[in-house]
């Protein structure tokens, strides 16, 4: 019987903030005014929100019994494929919240912020570096708004050479995130299915790609973990029509010094900055979703970015072509910062050795599970394995049960249900800061779900019991929204 | 999921390959979803419909079944103009699973009533669906 | 490296397992052509403590720091922020966890953004709000493509100019492609939106006015609001400055249907414009066509209470080019701050704070006047105001800085016509004694 290292500990109850506290406490100090109370207009004013006033342990305590409900990378492994759950380094926060860094104020001249320009001139030229790739800019807030800006570039691209151009072509493999993107920039996806071996044909997207469409939007390595070999040939298809391709970098990790992103034939693409480059997610965000250019797109780019002459650093705004901003500001500065501390504490050789050690581990986790998982794909993969739950269904147990078990044995599920091509996927992407023996430990613990699947399916079809809630009612919720207390 | 054997098609009503029923009440024909398509879909949570005076040709997405992961949309078996949308179904979209032939969607007025005749019988419905 | 835990001897045990001699053999499939040509570019790697040096440095080069008075909000602002949101959000529970799709997992995520929600739109006045969009930007965008979605025959939407200047960029961004309209309301000399131009508009879907505005103006929300409905349109109510509703109306009580604006003030450090919160909140009966996730309340197998992210099948992942946005990633543990600020201020503590900042702002207006400096805008304003001086104030400015004193910013970079006006801030983090030293110079 191997046991993970989940448990049972002592959790406490917690209400909502509501419901607890007393009128008249208070959770933070105000300075007392030092001025006269000025005349105020009474069409003006209104009765202020009902908040429930709290003392400062009744708030310290709420969010710290919220916390232990949860479960981060720091708390155990998170295989969660396609969301690259590295470890957060400690040393990425302390430094975005350098007095001087967070105090900064963004809508002062250059000369006051020399700064914090200076950080965004160099991680744009690390993250052109490490990808291959131009020109960046740093404003989209997440990969989502990231692959927004890009086919913004795509449409400003092809309107500046007159062409019109209302389709883009998508494959299956896609995330969900690059359809609606497309959307709003007034190009209708067209889909495009991956072969037998997972990856595009060249033919399906010569027998596609015509002058009506504005290009290809592809996943690489794709969302079954596989790289696209015929990118190069897939591109000089698009290109030769007067098309761009589009590359979502959210699978970066896979790659790093390895492959230059601009000779596969990418024009545009974006990186996550909270997958890749080791930003902590947030429980939702913030992300960050820079975009990075070749050359002759450059112009296109969001505007301002920070460059350097002769006299310091300086934001850029003179770009007549440029589609515009998607931020008010900079885009999430405290992420950039973190990004750009963990480039410097890597430097070129870690960067790389990250990369062939999440394909490892991907790999490793493959091969020693598929003989209990399903494999749709049985061929070496990049950073992330695709296994199914087909060998389960004679028991009667999904996917969704199998990922609930590993709740109970103090893992964080991997993706379940996605890629859309994979009925019943599994999608696990260790990252390279697990060690063997956690690995190893992870994989019997999986070995032992898929044994109790055949012999004790209802420990599955339960699970979880050992969370403070068990399976919560999903339909419930969606049939008599509350959205609020 | 159930299996066909279990599921119920009445033989007084057409089907389309979408999953849509049709039964005609007097001038007007009922619109709703099979029990192939309720069963499909799992727990119905919400369903989207069109506003009393819509007109639609045959074909046409007049309104969305949603799960709690998925959206289906809901194509119209005949032409006609939107005389009712059964109401209770925006309370209570679980009825289209408790009964999915008593949960009618729509009701039309047909621009042609003969387009009903071309839509498939329960025989050939289950045919299809045996594939 | 500290990050990488493999040994020597485990890389070569896994090799085997997996078939290959080398770590470059795991990427045999890449083609040639596709292959990364020597090294990273990028400086090598640094130790912790090296990194400090260097972190130090720039640190240093920034000309304005952390003991300058900063007298400049327009988008963000200086408050104080309690130590607790330091210590809690940086408990790794919530910072190093991903988005909550495991709800027995993440319910510590899912109260948290519940009680932001609920927080949130009893702020704004609203019966929903949404677990968050990127910025105030961003939001502003969305909330007029709500506005199109919900409206679907009109194709036209209009932002008053007095809206913050970024804020209309982003949302000309997201529209430049989509085929809508976006036109501009201009400014009356009060400073508050000229909305009868609206009665010469047709098609509209949705207007957006920000109060308080870019100028610092209070804007008549409720008179705006009967304009715009009366021209059929949607009425979007922005903002940079969410304290000003511990005070004011808020958008809510005066008819607003969404609600969008930037929730940094709600104890987040400016942090160079990032990271931001878009705050998002509509009517119920529009709940459907709104952009971004959502946690709603359900009970568990054994009946007690917890939470879901919900109506999720307006998203992307479910609904793809035909989403209410393509919004995956939001600004979660921002959301969470603005919930434990929120929660730390307390209903009578966002008032008295709100207060404050007026009564602070209202003096040095007042004191600037007296100094000879002009009013630009007469209209009522919150913590921020737009003054002229009678001679070129860049030297006096210039004086201040070397004091540490950023005295506001000139409104030429974004409207030409008000060259040589300056938008000043004052929040409760001003000391009299600051104010009084800017009127000081200001006099001489």
């Amino acid at each position: 019987m191997k046991s993970g290292p989940g448990t049972s500990g002592l959790i406490l109850n917690e209400p909502l903030l509501w419901e607890k506290g007393k009128k008249g406490r208070r959770g933070m100090s105000i300075p007392t005014s030092d001025v006269p109370e000025a005349v105020l207009d009474a069409g003006l004013t209104g009765a202020g929100p009902d908040f429930p006033d709290l003392s400062e342990i009744d708030i310290v305590r709420h969010y710290t019994r919220l916390s232990q409900w949860n479960f981060g990378v720091d708390t155990g492994m998170y295989p969660l494929g396609s969301c690259t759950m590295k470890y957060n380094p400690k040393i990425n926060d302390k430094l975005a919240a350098t007095p001087e860094i967070a105090s900064a104020h963004p809508m002062l001249d250059d000369g006051s912020v020399q700064g914090t320009l200076q950080i965004m001139y160099e991680l744009q030229k690390y993250l052109a570096a490490i990808t291959g790739m131009d020109a960046v800019s740093l404003q989209p807030s997440a990969g989502a708004q990231g692959e927004l800006a890009g086919m913004l570039v795509f449409a400003a691209y092809h309107r500046s050479r007159g062409s019109v151009r209302t389709k883009i072509l998508i494959p299956d493999t896609a995330h969900g995130t690059n359809p609606a993107s497309a959307a709003l920039c007034g190009f209708r996806p067209v889909a495009l299915k991956a072969n037998a071996q997972g990856v595009l044909d060249v033919q399906a997207v010569a027998d596609l790609m015509d002058d009506e469409t504005a290009g290809i939007m592809l996943t690489n390595p794709n969302t079954l973990g596989i790289f696209e070999t015929n990118i190069r040939q897939i591109a000089d298809i698009v290109h030769a029509k007067g098309g761009l391709v589009y590359g979502d970098g959210a699978n970066m990790n896979a790659i790093m010094g390895i492959v230059d992103i601009k000779k596969c034939g990418v024009d545009v693409m974006h990186l996550n900055l909270h997958k890749t480059f080791s930003t902590p997610h947030g429980g939702g965000g913030p992300g960050a979703g820079p975009v990075c250019v070749v050359r002759e797109l450059e112009r296109f780019l969001p505007v301002p970015r920070a460059v350097k002459d002769s006299e310091g650093y300086r934001l850029e705004f003179d770009r007549p072509e440029s589609i515009g901003r998607v931020h008010g500001f900079h885009g999430n500065f405290s992420v950039l910062v973190r990004a750009w501390s963990y480039i410097r504490s890597m430097g070129p050789d870690n960067l790389k050795k990250a990369s062939q050690l999440a394909v490892l581990n991907a790999n490793y986790i493959k091969e020693r599970l598929k003989k209990d998982l399903h494999l749709p794909y049985d061929r070496p993969c990049m950073h992330e394995c695709v296994f199914s739950d087909l060998f389960q269904h004679e028991n009667g147990v999904k996917t969704l049960d199998m990922a609930k078990r590993l709740i109970d044995h103090g893992y964080h599920p991997p993706t379940i249900y996605f890629p859309l091509v994979v009925p019943g996927a599994i999608m696990i992407e260790p990252t390279e800061t697990e060690c063997k023996e956690d690995i190893d430990l992870f994989i019997e613990v999986v070995q032992q779900v898929v044994a109790e699947a055949r012999e004790k399916p209802e420990l599955l079809l339960q699970a979880p019991v050992r969370t403070k809630l068990r399976r919560l009612d999903e339909t419930q919720a969606a049939r008599h929204p509350c959205l609020r207390g | 999921m159930k299996e066909l054997s279990e599921l119920e098609f009445p033989e007084t009503i057409r089907y389309t390959e979408d999953h849509e029923w049709a039964a005609v009440d007097g001038d007007t024909v009922r619109i709703g979803v099979s029990d192939y398509a309720q069963d499909q879909l799992g727990d119905i949570v919400y369903v989207e419909m069109p506003e009393v005076g819509d007109m639609f040709e045959k074909g046409d997405e007049f309104g969305t079944l949603e799960s709690v992961k998925a959206v289906s949309e809901l194509y119209l078996p005949m032409g006609g103009e939107v005389v009712a949308v059964n109401e209770l179904l925006l309370e209570t979209p679980e009825l289209i699973n408790q009964e999915p032939y008593g949960s009618w969607i729509v009701e039309i007025r047909p621009t042609d009533p003969a387009e009903y005749d071309e839509l498939m019988n329960a025989e050939d419905y289950i045919e299809m669906l045996r594939g | 490296m500290r990050y990488l835990p493999h040994t020597r001897e485990e890389i070569t045990e896994m090799l085997a397992v997996v078939g290959k001699d080398s770590l470059e053999g795991l990427f045999d499939a890449i083609p040639l052509e596709c292959r990364f040509a020597g090294e990273i570019p990028i400086p090598p790697a640094l130790t912790e403590w090296q990194l400090g040096d260097q972190m130090r440095e720039i640190a240093a080069s920034m000309a304005v720091g952390p003991d300058h008075t900063v007298l400049v909000g327009a988008g963000r602002y200086h408050h104080h922020i309690p130590e607790t949101i330091h210590a809690l959000i940086n408990r790794s529970e919530f910072l190093t966890a991903y988005t909550p799709y495991q709800p027995e997992m993440a319910q510590g995520t899912l109260q948290g953004i519940f009680e932001y929600q609920t927080l949130t739109a009893r702020l704004l006045g609203m019966d929903v709000a949404n677990a968050s969009l990127y910025d105030g930007g961003s939001a502003l965008a969305e909330a007029l493509l709500m506005g199109l979605r919900v409206v679907k025959k009109s194709r036209r939407v209009a932002v008053s100019a007095a809206v913050h200047p970024h804020y209309r960029a982003v949302a000309r961004t997201y529209l430049q492609s989509t085929g809508f309209e976006l036109v501009e309301l201009p400014y009356g000399p009060d400073g508050r939106t000229d909305v009868s131009s609206l009665q010469n508009m047709t098609e509209l879907a949705a207007v957006a006015v920000q109060s308080p505005n870019f100028f610092g103006v209070v804007e008549d929300l409720e008179a705006a609001g009967t304009a715009i409905h009366a021209a059929g349109a949607l009425f979007v109510s922005c903002f940079t400055e969410p304290l000003a509703f511990g005070l004011l109306k808020n958008p809510g009580q005066c008819g607003a249907d969404i609600v969008c604006g930037e929730g940094q003030s709600l104890g987040m450090a400016p942090s160079f414009g990032g990271a931001a919160l878009g705050m998002f909140a509509c009517r119920e009966e529009f709940v459907r066509n709104m952009p971004g996730r959502l946690v709603g309340e359900t009970v568990d197998l054994e009946g007690r209470r917890g939470f879901v992210l919900t109506l999720s099948t307006r998203e992307q992942h479910i609904r793809r080019e035909k989403a209410t946005s393509n919004i995956c990633s939001n600004q979660g543990i921002c959301a969470m701050i603005a919930g434990m600020y929120m929660a730390s201020l307390g209903g009578s503590g966002i008032r008295e704070l709100a207060r404050l900042n007026y009564d602070k702002a209202q003096y040095l207006r007042a004191e600037l006047e007296k100094a000879g400096a002009t009013l630009v805008f007469q209209g009522p304003t919150f913590n921020e105001f737009v003054v002229r001086f009678d001679r070129d104030f860049a030297p006096i400015r210039q004086r201040l800085k070397e004091q540490k004193i950023v005295a506001g910013i000139d409104l030429g970079r974004y409207y030409s016509e008000l060259s040589g006006c300056y938008l000043f801030c004052v929040t409760e983090t001003i000391s009299r004694q600051t104010l009084d030293r800017v009127v000081r110079e200001v006099s001489l």
